[in-house]
């Protein structure tokens, strides 16, 4: 029993709608969210009294509570990227445990597709940034636009140093597509192949379009709270097992080792907390914005060996009746991915343990690995999560 | 145009000179890219600037075929490339001289730079001959 392992339960789950939003701002989402959340706790905002957020803006977490009238007593808005949320869980449970507050509601919200619409103020840097720093030499002068050009990097040397082929990488999207076929909430669950994946558009060598994640509009929030209150509400608790977390970078040139993710720290943390092994993991939700994200992951959290996870994923391994169920929502693939999507990860796992998922239930699930994987390739958060 | 101040001045200036400028730490002779005040190894504030051979390898590298910005809207498809200098500092460029789908991982390279304008020259990196 590690430091944290079973001090907090989380009790609510739920996602906004998602997809596309037109209309709504990344607040309402969240708000809606947040609703769902508490109800699928049996809880009410007043019950609340921590509050965990993350986005690009600057005191986002001051505007949500403003815009929910949550007034807490403890907050945290760890900003690392999509890893952020699991990140959230570990510091709302470290939280819980010393007693600083009692009901923590994280939450996130984003219209990442309507606001293509939008004309709004920017601010200097990439991110809205100090521009002056590592800014200036980010690669943007040569060109390195969006999050798949970095990616794309991390794939070129994982090939050269490892083997791993285009092939191997669209195994990873195949799978995850026969997982959103049995979501129905997932947005993309046409059947494809791996032919499919390779023919599909190159936007960044050796990544093409269906390597890639979708865009969407989407919010999320779970709740996580006391021992004492988790066991009294109307659904079973999720408990906190194991945590760990670990950022090495912003910008993908100063990334340490490029084939290898924080996970490798992270995952060990939390497993060493949560006292298990990676035999014990019966469901993992590992954060997909691009097929290399998976395979690199799945390495770094022990599943298989440095450099094997070509081979591990091969042959639809991942895929619904293989011998490793990954990614079960779909992930952000195929089912939603609004930017930041580690929230989602979080929330599968919890459907996942309480036995809610219908078609793609994997069966006798009793311990599940949410790891987020934020920025670029710069934050890992994992958690493990296990019911009673 | 990058920002140019106090702290990165230096490395604009030696790349107009066409030396590529990298730092050092005095204390514990550790090299670093991108400029700083302090040594990313033991903070301190010791540090010189000094210029590199301009030899190193690629790390690794993208094609991108959608431009990274406006301005690379009729480049694609391009390359960026991640150098890693014989000192052991990494950055990030483009390979030039060179097809791109001849570009390798640890292909060995060196330093050329681009007079972009009277005020920027680029390093840009072409394989070693």
């Amino acid at each position: 029993m590690g430091s944290l392992t079973k001090k907090a339960a989380i009790v609510g789950a739920a996602e906004s709608d998602i997809g596309q939003t037109p209309g709504k701002s990344p607040m309402e989402l969240m708000a809606q969210a947040a609703k769902r959340a508490l109800d699928d706790a049996g809880l009410t905002k007043d019950d609340v009294d921590g509050l965990c957020t993350a986005s690009m803006g600057g005191t986002w977490l001051l505007e949500v509570g403003e815009y929910l009238q949550i007034m807490p007593n403890w907050s945290s808005s760890t900003q690392y990227g999509g890893s952020s949320f699991e990140a959230h869980v570990g510091h709302a449970t470290a939280a819980i445990a010393a007693g600083l507050c009692e009901t923590v509601l994280i939450v996130m919200g984003s219209t990442s597709v309507s606001d293509r619409k939008l004309t709004m103020p920017r601010g200097a840097g990439p991110h809205g940034s100090d521009p002056r720093a590592g800014a200036v030499f980010n690669g943007r002068l040569y060109g390195l636009g969006g999050p798949v050009n970095s990616y794309a990097m991390a794939a070129t040397r994982h090939m050269h140093q490892y083997g791993t082929t285009m092939e191997q990488l669209a195994e990873i999207s195949v799978a995850t597509r026969k997982w959103a076929a049995l979501n129905p909430k997932a947005l993309m669950r046409e059947p494809i192949t791996i032919q499919d994946v390779l023919n599909s558009p190159m936007i960044s060598y050796p990544l093409h379009l269906l390597d890639c994640c979708l865009v969407t509009d989407a919010g999320g929030a779970v709740i996580i709270t006391t021992p004492e209150r988790a066991r009294n509400l109307k659904k079973k608790p999720v408990w906190v097992l194991g945590y760990g977390e670990h950022f090495t970078h912003d910008t993908i040139a100063y990334m340490p080792d490029i084939t290898v993710t924080p996970a490798a720290k992270s995952g060990e943390a939390a497993f060493k907390m949560a006292g298990l092994t990676r035999k014990d993991i019966d469901v993992t939700e590992v954060y997909d914005s691009f097929t290399i994200t998976v395979l690199m992951q799945l390495e770094d959290l022990g599943f298989c060996k440095k450099g094997e996870g070509g081979a591990f994923v091969s042959g639809q391994r991942t895929a619904p009746g293989g011998a490793f169920p990954l990614n079960t929502s779909g992930g952000g693939l195929s089912y939603t991915h609004p930017g930041m999507f580690g929230m989602f990860l979080l929330i599968e796992t919890v459907r996942q343990l309480r036995g809610e998922c219908g078609g793609r239930q994997v069966k006798g699930a009793e311990v599940g690995l949410a790891n987020g994987c934020g920025g670029l390739l710069s934050s890992c958060a994992t958690v493990i999560l296990g019911k009673d | 145009m990058p920002f140019v101040y106090d702290e990165n001045a230096p490395f604009w200036e030696g790349t107009r000179r066409h030396e590529l400028m990298i730092q050092r730490c005095r204390e514990c002779g550790s090299y670093q890219f991108y400029p700083r005040t302090n040594c990313t190894k033991c903070l301190s504030e010791n540090v010189e600037w000094v210029k590199s051979n301009g030899k190193g390898k690629v790390y690794s590298f993208t094609i991108a075929y959608r431009p990274g910005g406006a301005a690379f809207v009729n480049d694609v498809p391009y390359n960026i490339a991640i150098v890693e200098l014989d000192e052991g500092v990494r950055m990030p460029t483009s390979i030039v001289e060179c097809k791109n789908e001849d570009i390798k991982c640890d292909m060995p390279v060196q330093v050329v730079f681009e007079d972009v304008s009277p005020e920027l020259a680029l390093p840009r990196f072409k394989p070693t001959t």
